[in-house]
């Protein structure tokens, strides 16, 4: 099959890529750039286990095709970090052990940034209904809504004082 | 967040460090299974059967081996045919007819999603159009759907060859019948003033991991191979393979990579031989990833499950007799948890006279896994359910009739020996002391049930080895991969023991040739065996490094002494010396210190768990809200405790699940209608409240630290607990699972229509 040139932003830098018109973003992620921390668990659109931010808004990367990518701003767990510096979001998960496994995790961080990109004081059930795209078999979902909700008060207080 | 701790002089143990590969699973790093590739990597996909039952009466697979890009495909017949008979592997039995069989068929296909054949192509689109050319003519055979259809006179035969010792030289789907016995239940019953006597079923529910099965295997000219995968046991999938394929043990490596969940259903193998196989055949590495779909058809799940219970108990609810049948489907081959079922449904408790029957029976379903807690969560439902029942025959709190007839140390367990020091009436305890069991709830359509549940827990084989670094930090080693964890304890166990910082200390979950053998992650055994093997290795590193401090001090090593973490010695007054400080100095006193240990551990310490949920039921709907849900565990002694909350919530929602939503759904002709996760309903986040947790800490005397495994027993309780609650909220004992909407309506709408009681108690 012809492959297609690709331009986009990826995590903040341009990015070109070849691809097949059939593949997903979540296969270019993958197969293509070597981006695997983005992950696969159904391909239908019902795990979030592959959720990227697409010009800052959750979606399905399974359910994207490569070549949609051209001209967004995609956004992968990789990119959370600044350097060294964890986000606040990624760091409240390790103090809060709110991953076991950790296969669901870089879903629901993605998940979780988008909420509080817009929404730095969600309720308990705002989060809950945010994270309701991502499946976590491992933690019954206790200590991720704990350390989402964590994240937002250290990112509030941090808007207010500093 | 209640804990119930026994004093503690540790440092490190009972402290909530951040997990030592945290940073890498929240930064996409890690690399699990699906993640490896390896240059010159072919893909693998399977076909997979169209039936519930059928005779493979040819499969021509001419034209896809023609695609373009298509490089190998293979049939049940490249397969070695395998004995037929149990062999050990580890301290875990499989029959490499059955599970070669499984990996793909050979003359029959025995359920709908069954492998029939394996493509290895050049990309994963050219290897599933490639499954689109392969021919396979079926003759098609009535299938067989549950055990009652299974056990019929008549039935269609699954296993021509199968036999049960029972009937004798008789074709059958009957793979095995145990029975459990003690005292007289006929006297018990009659000593009964109340008898309760009810049947209940539950479906096939899959683990439910989110990351699908991968492998990637290579193998080289020499003979030599290498399994990549996401296993939960890399030694049984280096000695399954070995079995299916008939190769010898040691010529392959498996590595574990990271793994995304298992829960047991990680413990077999589907396509690691499949793709050493391809890769046998084309010279290739090959690297294959399940769909969803294939997860849900052909993986997993556990048991479904029909279970008689009938039990009496005196006035004043004391337990007099309890007799069970249960039936659980294996799935295509024999092997289901019913063994455990068995000697799990009564455990908590003391009941003087019992008979147990129980059937392994083979449906056209796929061949069961382990799951969590294996059998044990059914039977429970059922168990649980009765005896909320008797308790409100007898007027008393369905947390005292549990007190009242619970095990304790000496109750003889019905099948083994007496119980050492257990905390099964201390999970009541904490339960009942509760602030949620207390508080009141009130408003109409609301219940609060109560359940407890047993697991063994495993020991089995561990090895562990410690290297102490000239930077006096030190590294463990181990062969258990780490669902839930067990690295941060492992790292703690040895910094505890060594007087390090645990940040100095780096776990390292390695490959089978790195190792000594280590059985399965399973079982609520690593932090309990490899544990062990953790604690001892790093006792012998601490043991080598007093030698090489007394060499220092030209003293006898049982004048060195260890305390603080620093090294003095009692006869002259060297100045004291930190691991670090001493390790700094190991070239000069004999090069570098490497402490080892192997365990094939006794002393389980068996874990007892008890769950209060509280649940809201829409009468217009049948939908249960969980309100509120608090679970107490006894883990023994808690190394990390917030993991060992995360185990007891995991479980809790996994149980929460099955009580609710989850089951396989079958067409009349055996096809799977809900194998994606749309309609395979597991619990999201809004449909859980938090969940509380209490850990109890009774010490396991087997176990130097007083470990218990934790990961297994908190799914049990949540079925029965919320039937229970149910029954409180609307009136109606729910004996089916999942107490979907549709069903608790119809039970509702029944019970309004009739207005009579659904069970039948009466006065012995
Ligand atoms: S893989 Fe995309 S939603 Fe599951
Ligand atoms: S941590 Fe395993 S699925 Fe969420």
């Amino acid at each position: 099959m012809r492959k297609v040139a690709v331009q986009t932003t990826l995590n903040g830098e341009p990015v070109e890529f070849l691809c097949e018109p059939r593949q997903s973003l979540l296969e270019v992620l993958r197969d293509v750039l070597n981006l695997t921390g983005t992950k696969e668990g159904c391909l239908t659109g019902d795990c979030g286990a592959c959720s990227v931010l697409f010009d800052g808004r959750v979606v399905c990367s399974c359910l994207v095709l490569g070549v949609e990518a051209q001209g967004a701003q995609i956004q992968t767990v990789e990119g959370l970090a600044h350097g060294n510096e964890l986000s606040v979001l990624q760091r409240k998960f390790l103090e809060h052990a709110a991953l076991q496994c950790g296969i669901c995790t870089p879903g629901f961080l993605i998940a979780a940034k988008a909420l509080l990109d817009h929404n730095l004081n969600p309720s308990e059930s705002e989060v809950r209904y945010a994270l309701a795209g991502n499946l976590c078999r491992c933690t019954g979902y206790d200590k991720i809504v704990r350390a989402v909700m964590d994240a937002a008060k250290e990112m509030r207080e941090r808007e207010a004082y500093g | 967040m209640g804990s119930h701790t026994t004093e503690s002089s540790f440092r490190v143990i009972g402290t909530r460090p951040i997990r030592h590969d945290g940073v890498e699973k929240v930064t996409g790093r890690a690399k699990y299974g699906a993640d490896y590739y390896v240059a010159g990597m072919l893909h693998g996909k399977v076909l997979r059967s169209p039936h519930a039952h059928a005779r493979i009466k040819s499969i021509d697979f001419s034209r896809a081996l023609a695609l373009p890009g298509v490089k190998a495909v293979v049939t049940g017949k490249d397969l070695p045919e395998g004995e037929n008979k149990t062999v050990p592997l580890g301290e875990m039995t499989v029959n490499p007819r059955y599970l070669g069989q499984n990996i793909l068929a050979r003359d029959k296909v025995l359920y709908y999603g069954h492998a029939v054949a394996a493509v290895a192509a050049i990309s994963p689109h050219i290897a599933e159009q490639a499954l689109e050319l392969i021919e396979v003519d079926y003759e098609v055979l009535p299938p067989v759907l549950s055990v009652e259809q299974a056990m019929a006179e008549g039935a269609p035969i699954l296993h021509p060859d199968l036999r049960n010792e029972e009937l004798g030289d008789v074709p059958t789907n009957v793979a095995k019948h145990v029975v459990l016995t003690r005292g007289d239940v006929e006297a018990g019953f009659r000593e009964a003033h109340f008898i309760v006597e009810r049947e209940f079923r539950t479906s096939m529910v899959h683990q439910g991991y989110i990351e699908p099965h991968n492998a990637l295997a290579i193998y080289n000219a020499d003979g030599k191979a290498t399994i990549y995968c996401s296993t939960q046991g890399p030694f049984e999938v280096r000695g399954m393979s070995a079995a299916v394929l008939g190769l010898p043990v040691g010529s392959i490596k498996v590595v574990p990579a990271e793994i995304g969940g298992g829960f047991g259903g990680k413990t077999t193998v589907y396509l690691e031989p499949l793709a050493l196989l391809l890769a046998m055949k084309t010279g290739q590495p090959v690297k294959m990833v399940m769909t969803r779909s294939e997860v849900l058809r052909a993986t997993g799940p556990t048991s479904g499950s029909l279970i008689r219970v009938k039990m009496g108990c005196t006035k004043e609810g004391k337990i007099t007799a309890a007799k069970i049948w249960m039936a659980y489907e294996a799935g295509a081959f024999p092997g289901s948890p019913v063994g455990a079922a068995t000697m799990t449904v009564l455990a908590p408790y003391a009941i003087p006279n019992v008979q147990i029957d129980g059937y392994d029976v083979v449906v056209n379903k796929p061949k069961t896994a382990a799951y969590r807690a294996p059998g044990a969560t059914n039977a429970a439902f059922a168990a649980e359910t009765v005896i909320d029942e008797l308790a409100e025959l007898c007027g008393i709190d369905p947390l005292d009739i549990r007190i009242l007839n619970g095990a304790r140390e000496g109750t003889p367990h019905p099948a083994g020996p007496p119980y050492r020091r257990i905390g099964f009436i201390e999970t009541c305890e904490a339960i009942k002391a509760s602030e949620h069991y207390r508080s009141n709830l009130e408003g109409p359509n609301r219940g609060r049930g109560v359940a407890s549940g047993f697991w063994f827990n495993a020991g089995m084989q561990s090895a562990a080895v410690v290297n102490i670094h000239l930077d006096g930090t030190a590294s463990v080693v181990t062969g258990s991969p780490d669902i839930g964890g067990t690295r941060a304890a492992c790292a703690m166990i040895a910094a505890e023991v060594l007087g390090l910082n645990v940040e100095d200390v780096r776990p390292v979950v390695t490959d089978t040739d790195s190792i000594g053998h280590t059985d399965v992650t399973g079982g609520s055994r690593v932090t309990f065996a490899t544990g062990m093997a953790v604690f001892r290795a790093a006792e012998d590193a601490l043991a080598q490094l007093k030698e090489r401090a007394a060499k220092l001090w030209e003293c006898k090593v049982e004048e060195v002494e260890f305390r603080d973490g620093k090294f003095y010695c009692k006869t002259n007054n060297a100045t004291p010396l930190s691991v670090s400080e001493l390790a700094k100095r190991l070239p000069r006193l004999g090069g570098p210190v490497t402490g080892r240990a192997t365990v094939n551990a006794r002393g389980v310490g068996p874990s007892f768990a008890t769950c209060c949920i509280d649940v809201e039921v829409d009468p217009e709907t049948g939908r249960v809200q969980i309100l509120r849900c608090t679970v107490a565990q006894d883990a023994g002694r808690a190394i990390h405790p917030a993991y060992v909350e995360g185990q007891m919530q995991g479980g809790t929602a996994q149980g929460i699940g099955w009580a609710l939503n989850e089951e396989y759904i079958y067409d009349s002709d055996g096809h799977l209608m809900n194998s994606t996760l749309l309609d395979y309903r597991m619990p999201t986040c809004p449909d859980l409240p938090m969940i509380e947790t209490i850990i109890v800490e009774v010490p396991n005397p087997g176990h130097p630290l007083g470990v218990r495994g934790v990961g297994e027993v908190s799914i049990v309780p949540p079925p029965a607990a919320i039937a229970n609650a149910v029954y409180r909220a609307v009136g109606v004992r729910m004996t089916e699972l999942p107490m979907s909407p549709a069903r608790l309506w119809k039970a509702i709408a029944q019970k309004e229509s009739t207005r009579s009681g659904l069970g039948r108690a009466q006065h012995g």
